[in-house]
């Protein structure tokens, strides 16, 4: 008999480089050592402490692959967010930041599980979801995946440019936007807040019984997971990650 | 007071201070309603720099709450009526 014990405990990761993703995203290229690998969809957490001992703490989902070289967290921009405006505007390479991980073992799907796979995202909540599209090319799966993607304007697409490329030359991957604010002239796409017909549209049937995951702010994902389920999908196979009130 | 409502998951940090197993995939049943499902897929609500508060998404009766003040962690269980963890060596 044996429970797999393990500690969490936190560690000292390295800046390798921050990357601007949107006016509002970057993403922090990070070196953990002794990092033990993640599955795909888990979640770090960063520790910030002043120098009067202040401490606080803030979750952020990892954007990479576990086949990947470098851990990659996304971190959006908040006007209020006392640790999120350090990592967007005053973090640099070279710098040391506290880190523990990897977290959370449920919303995680490593491509042995299968599908097929409908992601659901909006803003930042792509993080872990990116690091699924991407595990699922470096593993080599064919599982069909689909990726609804909520954005407030074309320029604020995260990853918009990888998106592209790795469904051109993937047929078994299709990725499919929709511009909640603001939408480029000849926009062709969805232009509306994800609802429950564009998930009936995009995702699935519930027939196929496809793996969902939904991530992103906290009343995003309460409406998206509510209409999959009145859609007929089996709520043990629709996860979610919250990410609070504002996203991120 | 800056409360939070996430998933079950988001508390796998904190659970990871006191529990050394993975608490999010371990299986629960509510002592108030019975609903028997994941940690992970149960509601979390964390309030900054006092504690975390794990209810159930059925009937709201809190499941798990951890509080860490002034050098101790304080843990209670009451609201669920087993915890149920894979025995990785099956």
């Amino acid at each position: 008999m044996a429970v797999q014990l393990r500690r969490i405990l936190w560690g000292l990761a390295e800046v390798i480089e921050v990357v601007p993703e949107t006016p509002r995203t970057k993403s922090l290229l990070l070196e953990v050592p002794e990092w033990e690998g993640h599955e795909a969809g888990q979640h770090g957490d960063v520790r910030l402490t002043a120098q009067d001992g202040y401490q606080t703490q803030r979750s952020y989902s990892i954007a990479s692959a576990p086949e990947d070289e470098r851990l990659m967290l996304a971190v959006d921009r908040l006007d209020d967010g006392e640790v999120s405006i350090y990592l967007t505007d005053v973090l640099m390479t070279g710098d040391k930041l506290e880190l523990r991980g990897p977290i959370g073992g449920y919303f995680a799907w490593e491509e042995g599980e299968g599908g097929p796979l409908f992601l659901v995202g909006a803003g930042s909540g792509i993080a872990p979801l990116m690091a699924m599209i991407r595990h699922r090319g470096a593993a080599g799966s064919d599982v069909p995946t689909r990726l609804l993607y909520s954005s407030r304007s074309y320029e604020e697409i995260i990853f918009r440019e990888e998106l592209e490329t790795l469904a051109s030359r993937d047929g078994a991957l299709e990725v499919i936007h929709t511009l909640t604010r603001s939408r480029p002239e000849g926009w062709s796409g969805y232009d509306r807040r994800i609802d429950a017909e564009m998930l009936g549209e995009v995702g699935w049937s519930p027939e196929e019984s496809p793996l969902v995951f939904v991530c992103g702010p906290t009343s995003f994902v309460e409406g998206a997971a509510d209409a999959l389920v009145r859609l007929g999908h089996d709520p043990a196979r629709v996860k979610t990650e919250r990410f609070g009130p504002t996203g991120g | 007071m800056d409360e939070l409502r996430l998933d079950g998951n988001a508390a796998a940090g904190t659970l990871g201070e006191v529990f050394s197993f993975e608490v999010t995939t371990a299986h629960y049943a509510c002592e108030n309603c019975g609903r028997a499902d994941r940690i992970g897929a149960a509601m979390v609500y964390e309030v900054r720099d006092l504690g975390t508060i794990v209810r159930c998404p059925s009937c709201d009766n809190a499941l798990i709450r951890l509080a860490h003040n002034r050098g101790r962690y304080w843990i209670d269980l009451r609201g669920i009526r087993y915890l149920q963890v894979e025995d990785v060596a099956e």
